[in-house]
């Protein structure tokens, strides 16, 4: 279920946390699968593809680029390839199977399987990105739409879905910023960005990607983002204050206007990073904090397909002065007609192929057109509700702390810290995020930067029940108990998993990782030109 | 009335002003002398007295010591109580003119829990001095007849400070104007040395207080923990040696007297924690790598922003953020001269820029685009420092701690850094991590100078890499 659409009553006897419940059995379904280029034999089929009309005759493609022998693609019929994927799918802990609120800052909220039947529905799924104008009439009037309500969520001036989101979309936001400057010819003065150690490391990075140098703030005495250090780090070499609220510890900056005044003042720009935006959805807005562009990752707050490896799709959102260096092409529409306008001579230019990942974009247009303004805020709500519930029962669990800002609640995520625990048996965040594999579910250990020590961050969303979040809170407990008590068993972990830990040093090194099986079988098969 | 034991090593912290490093053993502290140290421990301890006497107008009586049987927390109470001698049987003439700093005798005085636990011989630690004849300077203090009597006038706190003579405390008890007993003495005429730390330490704490305060660095610490195996008395350390790795010292001598000062009115509420005496593992210094030993724990008042951290190791001195650090900071300076402080990530930044520099010392590189350094001064002292001319210093905090100055680099001293340009020609450098694992707490000063640490205190932007910075807050 995605958001509650009416509010629930709950009697004073239900409110109370609940009691801890049953934790239930757990084994990983093991089926020695193969992989896939093993399966298969010679001359096996699974789809008999047309034969061409002799008449098309074949694709111009250029002899040097001519593969001199046909792909060694596996042979196999339509079952065993049915077959191969359900059983790895068995072999995962993937989303729809487990209590997926241990992502670190990756939201995995659930995406309603409704919009999936739109995104294969022919008319979008076999688009493609070349046809003219006037046979995409429907899917740029859904980007346009869809622009309108980001426009009302965050309330900026234009908005465009062409870039991807996180890294990308940050970069947009400050290759615009830095398009702004050199229009003003103000680039060589303004060269410093600020940014705070919590905010999404992706904004240091890609203002220095984009030549600037970066200020990093990092907490005052009571957690928040330092005000007296941005005092002292504005002036006029500040382009651009780069920030995410709430930050990834789960905090919300109260500050935030004051310090976007205190930016504005010194002539530099703002941009918010709402990557975690999950629990202020129609609480708050960028603009009325003052900002200039702030972004949307689609696939985090609008329940589509996380990014990581796959199709991302972000949102940038601007005001009315930075709109000329929005991506090109944009979406126009003159009240009958939806077109592309590629002619934007002060466009920062293509941020990606054509206009952006449509399949997401329609998912992300479903959700908020069946949720709705009020369904929105429910959704927001609930996310917040959520993590603070998991937070009354996260921080019961002996070796747990919750660092910075003391006993203040969080927003809808929260970053906490075994440091006690690792302290007291020498186990690692990491080990508990394997064991907890031991009981169907799991907790990824990506957490940078690394501010917080064994850190665990935990984002329930509004996708989980009550007693999902009681099931997984006694998950961590029953890990933490096991862990005072019989600290080998969490050190081993996981026993109940298809697969044993994996050695992370093969996927470190160019000369070990293979991401395609001809590289597998180069560098670890050993089979020579290949 | 409310007892504090103080037990000063005068000397120190001699070696560094003058670039020596530690003083431990009697040679360091001759040469230290000879090189134009100024003994400091004395002065310090009289801060931090100072500081007690003026917040203890809120001192009541104090009767039992928290830690004696009852204490703030379990692991205390599980503790055997130290006994403790009566006033009555505190007769100060039982420590005889001429003193005993043999360990044995010092502990006659003690308890029998405590004679039976003389302080294991510290490997490699400075030597009894008894045959060296004493630097004029700290012998003038105590020669002739020790000063066995009350020092100072009671300023009517109630607040009896239980000591050793001369430069051992009772100078400094005098100086801060405190009532003293006086229970130990060294011989007449002869330097200080470890034996006489341990059996002051011995003696004060025989005479029952609520609170040890001891000055020195490391090296001190090691010879209270000596002493005190096994004696859950409260302690603290005044902070005067050169490089302190232990977490038992206050982070300045002001803090000292304000920790003490709320120990002595909160005992019920402030805990005791174990906190760690460390010391340079000198195997490692000699491989290269500034490591730490753990040698055991003193009980101090938990009280986190006043009271120092323990130095974490040189953990994985990340090398692309280093070389960020190297190349910006040679873009800072261009044509000039670097002053580099110690430790291993300003080594590693010298050594990114082509330079092998010392661990330990402070270092002067001339920096030209294009070349690579010349290393005009190595180990160089104050005096070096204010002869080179206009210079940029480069300084990276003490992990765990965040020290900037005032450990293991006061050679970079007040004047040195004001001779320098101040603020706008310090270069902290610190990788983000070993920021970031401050936990938010600012990096340290103790220059010694009010008016310098005043100076220097606010945001400060830290080189964590090429174009990169965060801007931290130092606190004097």
């Amino acid at each position: 279920m995605t958001a509650p659409h009416a509010p629930v009553s709950v009697s004073p006897e239900e409110a109370r946390i609940a009691d801890k419940p049953r934790l239930r059995r757990f084994q990983q379904a093991s089926w020695d699968e193969k992989l896939i280029f093993e399966l298969g034999s010679p001359g096996e089929r699974g789809v008999l593809v047309p034969a061409t009309d002799p008449s098309i005759g074949k694709a111009e493609i250029p002899a040097a680029l001519r593969r001199a022998e046909p792909p060694a693609l596996p042979e196999m019929s339509q079952q065993q390839v049915l077959r191969h994927y359900l059983r790895l799918s068995q072999e995962n802990l993937g989303a729809d199977l487990n209590i997926d609120v241990g992502q670190g800052t990756c939201t995995m909220k659930y995406s309603p399987k409704i919009n999936d039947q739109f995104v294969r529905d022919p008319r979008i799924a076999a688009l493609h990105p070349l046809q003219d104008e006037d046979t995409v009439q429907g899917v740029l009037g859904i980007i346009h739409s869809l622009e309108q309500l980001l426009k009302e969520i965050s309330g900026m001036d234009r908005v465009s879905l062409q870039p991807g989101a996180g890294s990308a979309a940050i970069y947009t936001n400050v290759a615009m910023i830095r398009a702004y400057f050199a229009a003003r010819g103000e680039l060589e003065q303004r060269d410093e960005v600020i940014t705070t150690i919590f905010s999404h490391p992706s904004n240091a990075a890609c203002a220095k990607t984009a030549g600037f140098k970066v200020i990093t703030l990092h907490p005052d005495a009571d957690g928040y983002p330092d005000i007296e250090a941005l005092k002292a780090a504005v002036g006029p070499r500040t382009a651009a204050l780069l920030i995410t609220n709430p930050e990834d510890t789960g905090i919300y900056n109260p500050r935030i206007e004051e310090f976007v005044r205190i930016v504005h003042e010194a002539g530099g720009l703002c941009s918010y990073d709402q990557a975690n935006a999950n629990g202020i959805l129609g609480i708050t807005r960028a603009r009325d904090a003052g900002f200039d562009l702030c972004h949307f990752n689609l696939h985090k707050t609008f329940s589509t397909p996380h990014a990581c490896g796959g199709p991302a799709a972000g949102a940038c959102a601007v005001s009315e002065d930075l709109a000329p260096y929005l991506p090109r092409p944009t979406v126009e529409f003159d009240g009958s007609t939806y077109r592309l306008d590629d002619d934007r001579p002060e466009s920062v230019g293509k941020m990606r192929p054509f206009y952006g990942v449509v399949p997401n974009l329609v998912r992300a247009y479903a959700w908020i057109m069946s949720l709705g303004a009020q369904g929105l805020r429910a959704a927001a709500e609930t996310a917040v509700l959520n993590n603070n519930y998991l937070l009354h029962k996260v921080r019961q669990i002996p070796g747990v702390s919750i660092p910075y800002a003391a006993g203040r609640p969080r927003v809808e995520q929260v970053r906490y810290s075994w440091e006690k625990l690792h302290e007291d048996t020498g186990l690692h965040s990491e080990d508990i995020g394997l064991r907890a594999a031991d009981f169907g579910t799991h907790y990824w250990t990506s957490h940078h930067p690394y501010v917080v020590p064994e850190p665990m961050t935990l984002e329930p969303t509004e996708s989980y029940t009550r007693a999902d979040l009681d099931e997984y809170a006694a998950i961590l407990a029953e890990i933490a108990r096991e862990a005072y008590e019989d600290p080998e068993t969490v050190h081993t972990a996981p026993h109940r998993s298809t697969i044993h830990r994996v050695r992370p040093e093969a996927l470190d090194s160019p000369a070990t990782w293979a991401v395609s099986w001809r590289a597998y079988r180069r560098k670890v098969l050993g089979e020579a030109g290949r | 009335m409310t007892r504090i034991g103080l037990v000063v090593n005068p000397v120190a912290g001699l070696g560094g002003r003058v670039g020596l490093g530690g003083t431990d053993g009697p040679d360091r502290t001759r040469v230290a002398l000879s090189l134009g140290a100024r003994p400091l421990a004395g002065a310090r301890a009289a801060a931090a007295l100072g500081e007690l006497a003026a917040r203890s107008g809120r001192l009541t009586e104090a009767g039992r010591p928290a830690w004696d049987g009852r204490g703030s927390d379990s692991t205390a109470a599980a503790r055997p109580a130290p006994s403790r001698r009566t006033r009555a049987s505190a007769d100060l003439t039982a420590c005889a003119p001429g003193g005993q700093p043999d360990a044995s005798e010092g502990t006659a005085q003690a308890s029998a829990t405590t004679r039976e636990r003389t302080p294991r011989p510290v490997p490699g630690h400075r030597a009894d001095a008894t045959e060296d004849p004493a630097p004029k300077e700290l012998s003038d203090t105590q020669a002739g007849a020790p000063a066995i009597a009350p020092v100072g006038d009671p300023p009517g706190s109630g607040l009896l400070v239980v000591t050793a003579a001369g430069p051992l405390g009772a100078d400094s008890v005098a100086a801060a104007g405190l009532a003293g007993r006086v229970v130990y003495a060294a011989g007449a005429g002869r330097d200080t040395s470890a034996a006489d730390t341990a059996a002051a330490v011995r003696a004060v704490v025989a005479e029952g207080v609520d609170l040890l305060l001891f000055a020195g660095g490391d090296g001190t610490a090691r010879d209270v923990l000596g002493a005190l195996r096994d004696v859950p008395c409260p302690v603290l350390g005044v902070p005067t040696g050169v490089k302190m790795h232990s977490a038992v010292f206050a982070i300045s001598p002001r803090a000292a007297g304000e920790v003490a000062a709320a120990w002595l009115a909160r005992r019920s509420t402030v805990r005791l924690r174990d906190a760690e005496v460390m010391d340079r593992d000198e195997d490692a210094l000699s491989e290269g790598r500034v490591a730490s030993q753990l040698f055991g724990w003193l009980r101090v008042p938990d009280i986190p922003a006043r009271v120092q951290q323990r130095k974490t190791g040189s953990t994985a001195t990340a090398p692309d953020a280093v070389g960020g650090i190297a190349t910006d900071v040679a873009e800072r300076v261009g044509d000039g001269l670097l002053v580099l402080g110690p430790g291993s990530t300003t080594r590693a930044i010298a050594a990114t820029l082509g330079a092998d520099v010392s661990l330990t010392g402070v270092d002067v590189l001339r920096l030209r685009p294009g070349h690579r350094p010349r290393i005009v001064a190595r180990d160089a002292g104050e005096d070096t420092l204010l002869s080179i001319g206009p210079a940029w210093i480069a300084l990276s905090p003490i992990g765990g701690q965040g020290f900037l100055l005032g450990r293991g680099n006061q050679q970079i001293s007040p004047r040195v850094l004001r001779a320098a340009g101040g603020r706008e020609r310090l270069l902290v450098l610190c990788t983000e991590q070993k920021l970031a694992a401050l936990g938010g707490r600012p990096l340290l000063l103790d220059t010694g100078d009010d008016a310098l640490n005043a100076e220097l205190s606010g945001h400060l932007p830290v080189i964590t890499g090429r174009r990169r910075t965060s801007l931290y807050r130092l606190a004097g």
